[in-house]
């Protein structure tokens, strides 16, 4: 193992490398694109072996591509973020349906309009359901460790679902921070290649993409939603080997800290958990009882987990960074739902950082400071929001 | 099972797009990956359970079917299975010329191996007869309805030869249903060559074009024999070779038995269609060369 | 029912679909007129028109097959396309004895 100080999109690189996969797909978009020049690169220099790596016209033509080359038995991966993800919804939701553990990098981005380029979870939300396994990594440690266990989860015969690594934009991609580096023996050891149950070959010419009639389509939808609910065991089995392995406890489908005693529990997902959990340490200092929750699995989402942990809470921080528009923040509407009959635990949301808005410390401090001290009624609110006057023109 | 695709298919009797494809995959015979986007081919042979292919298929999307080809030939090519067959594309008029254009043109520019087959009913048949880029003027469809005001169709059949033809696509052609033996010969010329390769077939329409069924074969002939039709062969380019026309067929002969265009001879602007489809007949027939 | 990972269906089990009972009318062959070209194969929309082996002949020294086209009238859909390309006129197409009157 060696440690050295890299950046994001090197990390997720170098471990995407080491897992071997057979077609890379992708087309730029910042601040995704550094990724896929790495990996370009390493395909220049004769680093990849066999695998053929390819630039799309588009997003859509990449995550097609990847499609065909799934389908035919290869080991596949792209890296896309906010509007490049949307253009790919189409092509995921199918892919998902076909049950091809396609592996991607989504680094998290707003959507436009406006348009921006800058980090929040708005584009990767878009995509919650459909049927693509989500996991927020917080930094880029994680996010290397995590590439060669997704493949494992999603390559899993009892999960076959194509699986996003979310990491922040720019916050995680071109941020610089030691990262332990895998061997490639560690990763072989781990990871076998990939070997699909069925595939496209003249061998046994196989009929894929079938469409469905009312008579059978439900239950399609059926055995996507068992497979998704299976992968969270799959994950928690995973997770576990990979601790044992490289001795880096990531957690199981969350990670928490303080939560023995908590009252106030805070959640939150991605980069932004390095920061909280700064905020929830100086707390506890200070005497309060305040515990940390990151949402590390987003998609299968953590129920039970939840449960178990919010049992005796009183209040729950939720930060989002990202808005159903007409409702209210994602995973607040998400934890509410397992937790209903379950907790009884008022809920606080707060939207913070969208399109890159800067989250400083003071304010995650005040927004869990303001909840303790029963300033803030329950519900959502936008946090770090400017005075304004909304005009026509 | 000589032509790979089986009975029980749910095609309109007298549909013309399993004759293309039987023909094409007995010139493979059988060695080949096929892909086909969301259209009348793939809703009448890929029920769940009920797939009348005996090839390698899959459907993806309605517009995506040159990047899932692609993706199929990077990876037989990545995991060295490439001896393992051709892969083809069966795509209909409006999945190749319209909404899967740009994925087209992708694939067609990084040249891939893959042999793409638009199979030309002239609109979106599967829906019922809506328009699409290769809808030749004058048509009724449900979309671009002949009207008090309009006589169906303004505007011109997309040229999807020139556009292979400006990516650089080696192997361009075009051919009909009505000459089977003339689809084998390009088939298994079009993969002797490296790269993308481009047949248009066309394809005539039972429902969309208001025929009886067992006309499929005449109508087809009718569109060739009016230069309306032409049948054209490019390698790396250059016209290699053309169907000749023996006594070229006034254009009206081939409009008059089909109900999308029966409107054109009593409409007020139908003379002037009728004219300019005739005047696309001469031009295709002095440029090819067609009259023999 | 079985429900396969993905919707993936196994090769010709359209087979299970017998169409034979679309059309109004049946093909019938006059093998007296059919000289086994092979025309009507090649065009079948739906796979059920097949030249099969009837006998042998000898043609200059040498056993030939004698083949004549068949219809599977299992999924034959009526379309007539076979009768219409006939270069012999050797198919016609007759009215279903159920829709007879």
């Amino acid at each position: 193992m060696v440690r050295k100080v890299v950046r994001g999109f090197y990390a997720v690189a170098y471990a995407v490398k080491l897992c071997k996969p057979a077609v890379i797909c992708a087309y730029p978009i910042t601040p995704q694109t550094e990724i896929v020049e790495n990996l370009a690169a390493m395909y220049a220099n004769g680093e990849l072996g066999n695998c053929r790596y390819i630039t799309a016209e588009s997003e859509f033509g990449a995550a097609s591509i990847l499609v065909g080359a799934s389908a035919t038995g290869a080991r596949t991966f792209t890296a896309t973020c906010s509007q490049g993800l949307i253009l790919m919804s189409e092509v995921l939701w199918n892919a998902a349906g076909m049950r091809l553990p396609i592996v991607m990098v989504i680094a998290n981005r707003a959507l436009s309009a406006p348009l921006s380029i800058w980090n929040d979870h708005q584009d990767s939300m878009a995509m919650r359901d459909a049927g693509v396994i989500q996991v927020y990594v917080e930094n880029n440690q994680e996010a290397h460790d995590m590439i060669p266990q997704a493949y494992k989860i999603a390559e899993n015969r009892s999960v076959m679902l194509p699986f996003m690594v979310c990491m922040d934009g720019y916050k995680l991609t071109h941020a610089y921070e030691p990262v332990d580096l895998l061997e490639q023996e560690t990763v072989d050891n781990f990871l076998p290649p990939y070997d699909p149950p069925i595939k496209l070959t003249t061998k046994d010419p196989l009929t894929f993409g079938c469409y469905a009639p009312p008579h059978c389509y439900m239950e399609f939808r059926v055995v996507m939603q068992r497979a998704m609910m299976r992968a969270k065991k799959v994950m928690e089995d995973v997770f576990k080997e990979w601790a044992e392995l490289t001795g880096r406890n990531w957690g199981g489908l969350i990670a928490t800290d303080y939560m023995d005693d908590a009252e106030i529990a805070v959640v939150a997902m991605g980069s932004v958990v390095g920061l909280i959990r700064e905020v929830v340490e100086e707390m506890r200092k200070e005497g309060k009882k305040v515990g940390l929750v990151k949402i590390r699995s987003f998609r299968p989402f953590p129920t039970e987990d939840l449960r178990k942990v919010m049992k005796d809470v009183e209040k729950i921080v939720v930060f989002e960074r990202a808005v159903s528009f007409g409702h209210e923040g994602p995973v607040a509407i998400d934890l509410k739902s397992a937790l209903f009959g379950h907790c009884n635990a008022k809920v606080y949301s707060f939207a913070v950082g969208l399109g890159g808005r800067d989250i400083p410390k003071d304010l995650i401090r005040r927004c869990i400071n303001n909840v303790i001290e029963g300033k803030v009624d329950e519900g959502f609110h936008f946090e770090g929001v400017k005075e304004f006057e909304e005009v026509i023109i | 099972m000589k032509f790979f695709f089986s009975s029980g298919h749910g095609a309109c009797p007298g549909c013309s797009l399993p004759i293309a494809v039987k023909n094409v995959l007995y010139a493979l015979e059988g060695k080949c990956f096929v892909v086909n986007p969301t259209g009348c081919l793939e809703i009448i042979s890929s029920q769940y359970d009920r797939s009348a292919w005996g090839v390698p298929y899959i459907h993806s999307l309605f517009e995506n079917a040159a990047a899932v080809a692609a993706g199929i030939e990077a990876a037989l090519k990545a995991l060295k299975r490439e001896d393992e067959g051709h892969v083809v594309v069966f795509a209909g008029d409006g999945a190749t010329a319209d909404i899967g254009v740009g994925c087209l043109s992708g694939m067609f520019d990084r040249n891939h191996d893959v042999l793409y087959i638009c199979l030309d009913n002239e609109a979106y048949q599967n829906t019922g007869n809506q328009q699409s880029g290769l809808t030749p003027p004058g048509s009724n469809t449900t979309t671009t309805p002949a009207g008090k005001l309009l006589p169906g169709k303004v505007g011109k059949k997309k040229d999807m030869v020139a556009f292979a033809l400006a990516h650089g696509v080696p192997y361009v052609a075009t051919a009909s249903v009505a000459y089977p033996t003339d689809i084998r010969r390009k088939v298994k010329r079009a993969v002797e060559f490296e790269g993308s390769k481009y047949i248009q077939i066309h394809c005539p329409c039972v429902t969309g074009w208001g025929i009886n069924s067992n006309e499929t074969i005449k109508v087809a002939k009718l569109a060739v024999e009016t230069a309306l039709y032409p049948i054209v062969e490019y390698e790396n380019g250059e016209l290699v070779r053309v169907r000749k026309i023996k006594e070229r067929k006034p254009v009206e002969e081939y409009l008059k038995i089909q109900r999308r265009f029966r409107h054109l001879f009593k409409h007020p602007k139908g003379k002037e269609i009728i004219e300019e489809l005739q005047r696309i007949a001469d031009e295709n027939a002095k440029r090819f060369g067609l009259d023999a | 029912m079985k429900i396969t990972l993905g919707a993936v269906s196994k090769p010709y089990s359209a087979l299970k679909m017998k169409t034979g009972d679309w059309g109004t009318h049946w093909p019938k062959v006059d093998e007296e007129l059919c000289t086994g070209c092979g025309t009507c194969e090649m065009f079948c929309p739906d796979m059920c028109i097949e030249l099969v082996k009837v006998g042998e002949e000898e043609v200059n020294g040498k056993i030939k097959e004698i083949k004549k086209a068949k219809v599977n009238y299992d999924y034959c859909k009526g379309c007539g396309l076979c009768a219409e390309v006939c270069p012999t006129k050797a198919i016609k197409m007759e009215l279903k004895e159920i829709y007879k009157v």
